[in-house]
């Protein structure tokens, strides 16, 4: 590869050639592949507590451990937080990049809200002495939600650095499909995160 | 400080494995030495450690697995060496310790290490060249599933020198593998080697789906694909879906094992079979994930050298689809004898049953692609033909195997051994050998040798039948899987003959080597070398390029109106490509990301198994933090100039006119297949 090859760095000002493919419309397809094989991911543990269900070893079970109206706030701030994603998406197709930073920051608030929700739900039952190697049915439990937590914290991550970037570069061709991924991504993490809310916690607290 | 790490984790006292450190360390010197005398650390870093040429990352991924084949055999070996002394309660010369990590790293290292980055290294090869691709759809990520399918190789081949290996078979059955029956390393070893690796072959499925579906050239519709693409499509799709299923399991048994849960124990509510049945729920794709693309190698190899369009384009393409599918419900065939009742077995040995049609499709098209076709019995065909013969006879008795009735007399026998060896040295480690013979002008620029060709090909197929018809028979007499010695005597000629048997395919990869080597020496002989980029009159759009290709595969993107085009083109005698006037061409730029990022997984996997905490977070921070680095990164594409790609199409044009003033005027060693050239 010993081209003598022209380093360009605004390489959309260069003449579209006929062969040129959409590099941003790539990379959010290859995001809802990634994201298909992540909800697999989910799918195994969905399986795994369904099948540890009643594994509690004489330990608690489901209605005896879970806090619904504490759940239920953190799920009002992370559906809240899809919608205010929703909002900065919005502000990005309207070139407002004020308001994109706004919204991520709001949405921010919201996700870290649901987190230390989580992890207050978390201390609290190891506390009570209910850790995840309490029982198959508390390890089962803890991983599934824990799994969603741990993308959550990710996504949290991946806002700041989303944040960080619209700072130095703005709104360009890289930031923005980026913005997207992360956009799917966040709505993803609800999605799953309804899953999770009807089947651990409705169901498990009857 | 360092965790479990301690000085006597060496094993100082095995000598087998201190002869093997020795070897190595003097082997290791003597490569790093060289590349420092001829001053090629730059080269190798600039050209290959950090390219995202797919071309280039398909011929690393082969030469690893080429290094990882000749652990693995010398695995075979020594199983099979012990098994022909251990005779009537005999000891032989593996403790049985030793033996159980024998027969877990050999399966481990040829399905992960071997298998998968042959199939992988091929796809890489051939799969953008095949749609008129320049590159793939995301080449960074290509790179890194690269080095992190190293960093994986390389945990394994740690836990030689450091520590253990797992003793629990290549999937690591709970109970076995948990922290009570196994409380070592060696099943930490297995289950960082396998994360590391696996999140790298996710990314390679994922790039390569979205690079077929998104970034074929104009013209280029879903059926006018290449098998093999078709093949590569389908194997990536079960990729996608059953990669995630194995991360899981292996999370799941990681937790267990470091933070004390019960998903796989025996009490506190754990379920034992549950991991029987997550793990076979990837493994039952995996070993499609393998063979489908050996498939596809084959239609490559069957329609050009038997000169005729490939017999039943479409039914290969459905039957291909077809078995995608019914890999995802058949994986409880791997343990009837669970006892999920008759009902639930029915079901899984019917479904295990039907796959045995759209194979069967399969069979015959390659055969009736061969009727009358005008034959060329090159290495390729030899390997197909052997192919054809060898899979059948493993494919019907995996229908022995999906009968349950008969399942639960040989479940766990030597019956399955030979079945599935049947299977993927005749299926997955043929067709691997002959896309390597097949595909080695495009990626290099010479042939390889013909005769240590042939000589491995016959040294394969004996030493198959050989090492593996014995099994059945002894299964047969109460013979099972993993036992490192046995009482009836009369058991033992037939151990001889598989010893003997293995023996003879290790002259076969010791054939390959030479081939390969043989060729090199060779390659600017005229017999040799590829000038044309179209040494076997190809069919598909590979061979429209220059071999080796250049890095940016097409000055132009073809545009296609049918199946076989290229050869379409070539019948009409108006082949375009290669003509100018040429335009600037956008290619990624090369990434120090996935290397550095791979090497903190090596770091933060190893630190893992041996519990040294403080280097664990090292080694995850340095992975973080590169990658942000590579985030941040804007300059991560240039643009080719014009003249450059006039200039590396001329000298392909100037080689390509000495090529056919050479073939004029030696006409006697011109086969057949250049007659084309002297019109």
């Amino acid at each position: 590869m010993a081209s003598e090859a022209v380093s360009n760095h605004d390489d959309h000002a260069h003449p579209e050639t006929h062969d040129h493919h959409d590099t941003g419309s790539i990379k959010v397809f290859g995001f809802w592949v990634y994201l298909m094989s992540d909800l697999v991911i989910f799918g195994t543990l969905f399986a795994t507590f369904a099948v540890l269900l009643r594994g509690t070893a004489g330990g608690p079970d489901g209605s005896e451990i879970f806090d619904l109206p504490l759940i239920l706030a953190g799920t009002f701030a992370l559906l809240i937080s899809s919608f205010t994603y929703g909002m900065a998406v919005l502000a990005m197709t309207a070139e407002k990049v004020d308001k994109v930073k706004k919204w991520l920051w709001i949405t921010f608030v919201l996700g870290a809200a649901f987190i230390a929700m989580e992890i207050y739900e978390f201390q609290h039952l190891i506390h009570l002495g209910y850790g995840p190697d309490r029982s198959a049915f508390l390890s089962a439990f803890f991983t599934l939600v824990g799994t969603h937590g741990l993308h959550v914290t990710f996504g949290l991550v991946w806002i700041l650095v989303v944040l960080y970037q619209l700072r130095t570069k703005g709104l360009n061709d890289m930031t923005r499909p980026r913005i997207l991924c992360l956009s799917l991504f966040w709505h993803f993490l609800d999605i799953v995160w309804i899953c999770v809310f009807s089947f651990v916690y409705l169901m498990g607290a009857l | 400080m360092f965790g479990k790490l301690g000085l006597d984790s060496i094993p100082f006292y095995d000598p087998i494995i201190v002869s093997l450190m020795i070897m190595t360390a003097l082997g290791g010197a003597v490569v790093l030495g060289g590349v420092t005398y001829y001053r090629k650390w730059g080269y190798l870093w600039s050209e290959w450690v950090t390219s995202v040429d797919h071309k280039k990352i398909g011929i690393m991924y082969f030469i690893v697995a080429l290094v990882m084949l000749v652990r693995g055999i010398g695995e075979a070996l020594m199983m099979r060496a012990q098994l022909a002394i251990a005779s009537g309660g005999a000891e032989g010369f593996l403790p049985p310790e030793h033996y159980d990590q024998l027969f877990t790293t050999h399966g481990v290292i040829m399905i992960f290490f071997v298998a998968m980055p042959m199939v992988i290294g091929l796809m890489n090869l051939i799969v953008p060249l095949q749609i008129g691709a320049r590159d793939v759809a995301y080449p960074f990520l290509n790179n890194l599933s690269f080095w992190l399918f190293v960093s994986g190789a390389m945990i394994v081949n740690l836990s030689l020198f450091i520590g253990e290996f797992g003793t629990t078979g290549w999937l690591a059955y709970a109970p076995l593998s948990g922290i009570e029956y196994s409380p070592g390393v060696g099943v930490d070893y297995w289950i960082w080697a396998l994360q590391i690796s696996g999140v790298g072959t996710t990314l390679t499925g994922i790039n390569f789906f979205v690079t077929i579906l998104k970034m074929r050239a104009p013209g280029m519709k879903m059926f006018r694909m290449p098998i093999f693409t078709w093949t590569s499509l389908c194997a990536n799709v079960l990729i996608i879906a059953s990669f995630p299923i194995l991360t899981a399991t292996i999370a799941l048994l990681t937790l267990d094992r470091y933070l004390g849960m019960n998903f796989f124990t025996n009490d506190l509510g754990g379920n034992v079979m549950m991991y029987v049945n997550l793990i076979w729920a990837w493994g039952h794709p995996e070993v499609y994930i393998l063979i489908l693309p050996a498939f596809g190698v084959f239609s490559e190899v069957v329609a050009t050298y038997a000169r005729k369009r490939l017999f039943g384009y479409h039914t290969m393409v459905w039957a291909t689809v077809a078995i995608t599918i019914l890999s995802f419900v058949v994986w409880l065939h791997h343990f009837f004898t669970m006892g999920a009742g008759a009902n639930v077995n029915a079901f899984f040995g019917i479904m295990t049953m039907i796959i045995a049609i759209p194979t069967g499709v399969k069979v015959f098209n390659w055969l009736f692609t061969m009727y009358r076709g005008s034959i060329e019995m090159s290495v390729p065909m030899l390997w197909l033909i052997g192919f054809i013969i060898v899979f059948t006879i493993g494919g019907m008795t995996g229908v022995m195997l999906s009968v349950p009735a008969a399942n639960f007399v040989l479940h766990n026998s030597l019956f399955v051994i030979a079945h599935f060896h049947n299977v993927i040295i005749g299926g997955v480690v043929f067709g691997m050998m002959a896309g390597m013979y097949y595909w080695f002008p495009k990626a290099f620029g010479f042939k390889l040798d013909e005769k240590w060709g042939k000589r491995s090909f016959w040294c394969w197929l004996i030493g198959f039948l050989m090492a593996f018809m014995p099994l059945y028979v002894l299964s047969f007499d109460g013979a099972v899987r993993r036992m490192s010695s046995y009482g009836p005597t009369e058991w033992q000629p037939m151990m001889i003959v598989a010893f003997i048997g293995a023996c003879i395919i290790l002259m076969g990869i010791l054939s390959t080597l030479i081939m390969v080597a043989v060729s090199i020496k060779n390659r600017h002989s005229m017999k040799y070398a590829d000038m044309s980029g179209d040494p076997w009159d190809g069919r598909t759009l590979e061979w429209a390029t220059s071999s080796p290709a250049p890095f940016y595969n097409f000055a132009h993107l073809p545009k296609i109106s049918g199946i076989d085009d290229f050869w379409r083109q070539k019948q009409e005698g108006r082949e375009a490509i290669g003509t100018g006037p040429y335009q600037d061409i956008h290619m990624p730029r090369n990434t120090i990301a996935g290397p550095v990022i791979s090497l903190f997984s090596l770091i933060f996997g190893f630190a893992l198994v041996w519990h040294i905490w403080w280097l664990a977070i090292v080694g995850g921070i340095g992975m973080f933090v590169a990658f942000i680095a590579r985030v941040a990164n804007d300059d991560i594409d240039y643009y080719v100039p014009a003249a450059e790609v006039e200039r590396i199409e001329n000298e392909h044009k100037q080689r390509l006119e000495e090529y056919r003033e050479w073939v004029k005027q030696h006409p006697e060693e011109a086969s057949h297949l250049q007659v084309r050239m002297q019109g």
